[in-house]
């Protein structure tokens, strides 16, 4: 087994006396796809955004790549090559959409990549929404990113967390609000970066749509880690149900 | 000289309070920073003016019209621009701003200034205290912001708006699904904060003269304790102007009352560096880095 | 064959080519690019030979304000609403002033003390808040230019309450006016290119969603401090000029007023750009000498003008009169 790409150990936060995020301990390997789930308010976004550096740890340990990042702010982290996306996607909207992939392209991470002077940012930015499904030839790249539709607030979303040519993906939510159509229209995106050997973790509440995508799921409750494995070793567990379900199934 | 420190800190920190608490609930609840603050303190001190000079009116009636037109001026304000501009930034900070200097500049036009321009105390006369003597209105101050705050304490906890007002505070994603209506509550708030202003000129106006100047003076001193104690923080409040209050008094006891001013710019200065969301500055939920 | 005519944008064609490379097809497309750009500049720059003895302080002032109002439409655009621009007055003006009294040093040196020292100071002192999110700098700036008045006044340093008087004259005739609208017109261009540059995108990224910015690798922090420098560099040039024009400065420097009509001129003009705020100061600042003997019921007006154009015009007058242009037509044959 190689090195682990993400490490997170006994990871802890506390919110004004409440317990967030309770010693979670996981990792992933290189070209791993881990998604993470649990009911609302179990800690699914703490722990992102707690990995992303966007909130201090009060306990615990994130390696990524073996290298600490712990406490290490969000434009740190985010040049070492971890990327992630937002659950409530806000794009700029002063920006025409095209022009919103702008801003991750100039950032120091991908002048480091591509070296030397970049070319033309306008044509990299219109190819990258290419790539997420926005119509190349129709005007809707070059439209406001305020008066875009939410299927493409998302994408253009994506798009900004890709532009980063991000090692280790975050999706806070993706496919929340889209429709079984546009996630269809995604799922193939995620496939091509897992195929190019990228780590994704994917917090998610549609598990369906997740299961066939990720090889191993973490099921939060209550900010611990209640089960660990592929998506059909963890869905047999009783406490996962019942944490889904209610306690109904106790009985 | 040391037990005039004593109370005569007090009566500043006091003062302090009184000044920023309206300007503290306003922003808690609505995130509204109301820039009017001070020309309201500044246009409730008038309008009880005119209601004893003009209308001949009892004073208790005018100050109770005084806190009610603040309040309502208040109220309108939310209601006619505010809430057209929620959430855009520039809009909010320019629709309070905007009135603070049509309210400051035109009573500075109408140049009420002189000194016949006061208000009368509540209570006339002095008391003793040790060797230190204290005007009854002073002390009445000191009661006046004691009060205050222990109402808001109990208004906050245990009454339904109160509560409401928390919540908000807390998290309105939150608050709005729980059929808590948000506007609702920021008007009240704005309302609040601005009859805070009207009490706040009634007890300290009568201390010397209504004058335009003296509204940047009051936004000047709430803004500094609010900056100071951090923002959103009732408790925050209090300990800005104790220290701000007391160390005030000292300056003016031992080295020169000009210096005063400095006090608070040191004490802005220093919060900032230190700890830029103040001392008590409210944790938010995502302490989202900057 | 019958030819007829119908109405044709005239940007259609012009605008795709333009934006950024100007590979144009005639004189005339040439003219409608750079003639919105070259005419204000040389109005500006023939002003000073027309204009009589007292407009041409008018013109001073205009500069003055335009200046401070373009600093202000910039920190705007990064997303950073400052409430007392007389605080970058105010540095720069002392700056100079003192340099020019203490060590009898002459503009030429002065001046760009008071601008790149003043900057550095303001941004200096601003850094901390810079860290907060809110309206937090919008207090602190509106804060600090009342309090240093009052520290002025208090440690009767600098002058104290009189002020520093003898203050050298900038050299007599036309190199005043001209310095002012030079640097002026400078300003302006400057800074709408570094706006319209992909990094003037990410500066104005930050006031829509500033953790999207953060996301994408960019210290947040670093860039409101760059912003705050270069605005700070116009505003404190404008108030070491001042000081050398009236040969004068002291606590006047840090007036209100210094703070306010930049913001008028900004919120008419237009927030968020850089000339907007400078046609703002356009008009507002003669106008305001015109009106003179209205006193302060002038800035009752200004506040007015606040409110009204947050609620009903939040867009202010230069994106409009830009889209207007940009909507104009042409005749134009058609063969049918």
């Amino acid at each position: 087994m190689s090195a682990p790409i993400l490490e997170v150990r006994g990871l802890s936060r506390d919110f004004g006396g409440v317990r967030a995020l309770d010693h979670v301990s996981l990792s992933l390997q290189p070209g791993e796809s881990l998604g993470v789930i649990g009911p609302n308010g179990s800690g699914k976004t703490t722990l992102v955004n707690l990995v992303t550096g966007y909130v201090r740890p009060s306990e615990g340990e994130v390696l990524f790549k073996g290298r600490r990042i712990t406490g290490a702010p969000p434009y740190r982290v985010a040049r070492l090559g971890v990327g992630r996306t937002f659950q409530m996607a806000r794009p700029f909207h002063h920006l025409p959409a095209f022009k919103n992939l702008v801003v991750p392209l100039t950032s120091p991470r991908v002048r480091g990549l591509r070296g030397g002077r970049f070319g033309d940012r306008d044509a990299a930015a219109i190819d990258l929404l290419e790539d997420v499904g926005f119509e190349r030839d129709s005007a809707v790249p070059y439209r406001p990113a305020s008066v875009l539709p939410h299927g493409y607030v998302k994408r253009l979303e994506l798009a900004q967390c890709l532009a980063l040519q991000p090692e280790l993906l975050i999706l806070d939510e993706l496919f929340s609000g889209l429709s079984l159509a546009e996630v269809a229209g995604v799922v193939p995106i995620i496939e091509k970066l897992q195929a190019e050997g990228r780590a994704i973790v994917m917090v998610e509440h549609r598990l369906r749509e997740l299961f066939r995508i990720v090889d191993r799921v973490v099921v939060l409750n209550f900010g611990q880690v209640i089960a660990d494995g592929t998506p059909a070793q963890v869905m047999e567990k009783r406490e996962v149900r019942s944490a889904y379900l209610g306690t109904e199934e106790d009985g | 000289m040391l037990q005039g420190v004593l109370v005569y800190g007090l009566v500043n920190s006091a003062v302090l309070v009184l000044l920023a608490l309206g300007f503290g609930l306003t922003f808690g609840v609505a995130g509204i920073s109301n820039f009017a603050h001070g020309s309201l303190y500044i246009l409730a001190g008038y309008l009880a003016w005119a209601c004893a000079h003009v209308l001949r009116l009892p004073s208790a009636l005018g100050a109770a019209v005084a806190v009610a037109g603040s309040a309502a001026f208040g109220a309108l304000l939310y209601r006619v621009a505010l809430l057209r501009v929620r959430g855009q930034a520039l809009s909010e900070v320019m629709v309070t701003f905007g009135v603070s200097l049509v309210i400051l500049e035109l009573f500075r036009f109408l140049g009420l200034v002189g000194f016949g321009y006061t208000l009368p105390a509540f209570v006339e006369g002095t008391v003793q205290i040790g060797e230190t003597s204290l005007d009854v209105q002073r002390l009445l101050i000191v009661l006046l912001a004691a009060g205050l705050v222990g109402l808001l304490w109990l208004f906050t906890h245990h009454t339904r708006m109160g509560l409401a007002f928390r919540g908000i505070a807390q998290n309105e994603d939150t608050a709005l699904s729980l059929g808590i209506d948000a506007d609702r509550a920021a008007t009240w708030s704005v309302a609040f904060g601005s009859g805070l202003a009207a009490v706040a000129a009634l007890a300290v106006l009568p201390l010397g003269t209504i004058a335009p100047e003296g509204g940047y003076d009051v936004m000047l001193q709430a803004l500094a304790v609010s900056i100071v104690g951090g923002l959103g923080s009732t408790v925050g409040i209090v300990l800005a102007s104790v220290l701000i209050g007391f160390a005030q008094t000292l300056t003016a006891t031992y080295l020169e009352t000009h210096w005063m001013i400095l006090v608070s710019l040191i004490a802005i200065l220093v919060v900032l560096v230190v700890k830029p969301s103040g001392l008590l500055g409210r944790q938010k939920q995502l302490e989202e880095r900057i | 064959m019958v030819a007829s005519r119908r109405k044709e944008r005239i940007d259609r064609g012009v605008k795709a080519r333009s934006d950024d490379l100007y590979a144009l097809a005639s004189w005339r497309e040439m003219l409608y690019v750079a003639g919105p750009r070259l005419a204000p500049a040389a109005l500006a720059l023939a002003l000073p030979l027309v204009l009589p003895p007292y407009w041409q302080k008018v013109l001073l002032s205009v500069c003055a304000y335009g200046l401070l109002a373009m600093s202000w439409g910039f920190l705007q655009a990064a997303g950073l609403i400052s409430l007392g621009q007389a605080l970058f007055f105010g540095v720069g003006a002392y700056l100079a002033g003192a340099a020019a009294h203490f060590w009898k040093w002459g503009p030429a040196l002065t001046i760009p003390l008071g601008a790149l020292g003043g900057a550095a100071v303001c941004t200096l002192i601003l850094l901390p808040v810079l860290r907060l999110r809110g309206h937090y700098f919008a207090m602190v700036t509106l804060v600090l230019p009342l309090m240093l008045v009052r520290l002025i006044e208090a440690t009767r340093i600098l002058g104290g309450t009189e002020g520093i008087t003898g203050i050298p004259s900038l050299p007599s005739g036309l190199g005043e006016p001209y310095l002012a609208v030079v640097v002026t017109l400078a300003v302006l261009f400057a800074l709408r290119r570094l706006l319209a540059s992909d990094h003037g995108l990410v500066l104005q990224a930050m006031r829509d969603n500033d953790r999207a910015v953060m996301r994408a690798g960019h210290n947040l922090y670093a860039l409101k401090a760059q912003a705050l420098f270069l605005a700070g560099l116009a505003g404190c040039f404008s108030g070491a000029f001042m000081t050398h024009a009236y040969m004068f400065v002291g606590m006047p420097a840090f007036a209100l007023d210094y703070s306010i009509m930049p913001i008028a001129a900004g919120v008419v003009g237009g927030p968020g750009t850089v000339a907007g705020p400078a046609l703002g100061a356009l008009i507002l600042v003669p106008l305001s000498e015109a009106l003179r003997a209205l006193g302060s019921l002038r800035i009752v007006f200004y506040g007015l003008f606040l409110v009204v154009f947050a609620v009903a015009l939040p867009e202010g007058i230069f994106p409009f009169l830009v889209r207007k242009y940009q909507q104009r037509e042409r005749w134009i044959e058609v063969d049918r």
